[in-house]
């Protein structure tokens, strides 16, 4: 990585972008599991069956990590851009990805 | 000269144009209290008098000496080899996001130009038979116009912005500042005009607060905030003119 790009509010951008573009990606993913559901109990079944391996668990609690990543991290988005200016704006940063590891925590707790 | 290797520190300096160019190597001896501008300048007159840098007033005014020094836009008058040298080496090379002429210099020209464009420049109402505005220095607007007044134009901001990176229209942090700055200038009388401008595909709704620009400007402006102030501003004014049409 270029040496400016080297600060925590880049890496706070990068984060939000890519947990953008991973869930982009999972989302056919999501619509083709949904679409079993038009198809019949049986294939439904047979993911959800699936879907109760410790290693897809452990992928969703990924997932969910990048979702609340990208919900929190908007929130600061929006915060930054609409209320009046924060000279707080690394820790709003800092929050956000610790609010997104608590939230997929508290799932992964659950799920297993 | 330097007394030993350990006294000297190895300096990649970029060289080159517009077409290409590569690193090359120098050993310069290490001085108290040395600034980066100090190691360029023994390199011209001691090793090689046809590198090529830009500089003028050598205390932090002028802001004609902004270099990429280890990969990071500073302004190399104010910047000290003993803060930034790693294992005693430095890498010089000229600004990113703008067009070399010839090894440290860069062409400043769309810089301004984006500046131009931005409307940056104050457009008054009054003339000089009137009096002079009253403005106090304790209203918001001056407040405002204050924190992103004293912007140097060194580039920095621009160096370190990829959206400047990716999207070559976009008119990059100083020249939003600045635009910034006139907007709450209660005095200006193109602040519509300047607004339609700044808002527009290359303005302020293209940045993405990656904040390079505030993290490295020398004079610790915040163009992020002066962007965040315009898209506030832009929002508001597009609200104001929809009520408008829907209440006539």
């Amino acid at each position: 990585m270029k040496a400016h790009r080297k600060q925590p509010l880049y890496f706070a951008f990068l984060l939000h972008r890519l947990s953008g573009l991973g869930m982009a990606f999972f989302l056919p993913f999501h619509f083709y599991v949904l679409g079993l559901a038009l198809e019949g109990n049986a294939a439904l079944d047979r993911f959800l069956h699936w879907s109760e391996l410790p290693l897809v668990k452990f992928a969703e609690f990924g997932l969910v990590f990048l979702l609340a990543l990208h919900f929190f991290g908007g929130l600061r988005l929006l915060a930054l851009e609409n209320l009046p200016w924060s000279k707080r704006q690394k820790n709003y940063a800092a929050v956000a990805l610790a609010a997104a590891f608590f939230v997929a925590c508290g799932y992964l707790l659950r799920a297993i | 000269m330097a007394d030993s290797v350990e006294d000297s520190i190895t300096v990649s300096v970029w060289r080159g144009g517009a077409r290409g160019g590569d690193f090359q190597d120098f050993q310069v001896p290490q001085q108290p209290s040395q600034t980066i501008l100090d190691v360029i300048t023994w390199i011209q007159r001691h090793l090689d008098a046809s590198l090529s840098y830009r500089f003028a007033c050598r205390v932090g005014m002028c802001g004609s000496c902004a270099m990429m020094v280890n990969g990071i836009p500073r302004w190399t008058c104010r910047t000290h080899v003993n803060k930034v040298m790693v294992d005693n080496r430095l890498t010089i090379e000229p600004l990113r996001n703008l067009p070399v002429i010839k090894d440290l210099a860069c062409d400043m020209g769309e810089f301004f130009e984006k500046w131009r464009q931005a409307e940056g420049h104050f457009q008054g109402s009054s003339s000089r038979d009137e009096t002079v505005a009253a403005i106090s220095p304790k209203s918001s607007q001056r407040q405002a116009a204050n924190a992103a007044i004293e912007c140097i134009n060194c580039a920095i901001c621009y160096a370190s912005c990829d959206v400047v990176t990716w999207n070559r229209d976009y008119l990059g942090p100083a020249a939003l500042n600045r635009a910034w700055s006139l907007q709450n200038d209660q005095r200006d009388c193109a602040r519509d005009e300047r607004l339609k401008v700044v808002a527009s595909d290359a303005g302020c709704h293209q940045c993405h607060s990656q904040q390079g620009c505030s993290t490295y400007c020398p004079n610790e402006l915040n163009p992020t905030a002066s962007i965040a102030g315009l898209k506030r501003m832009s929002v508001h004014w597009f609200m104001d003119q929809k009520n408008r049409q829907r209440h006539g």
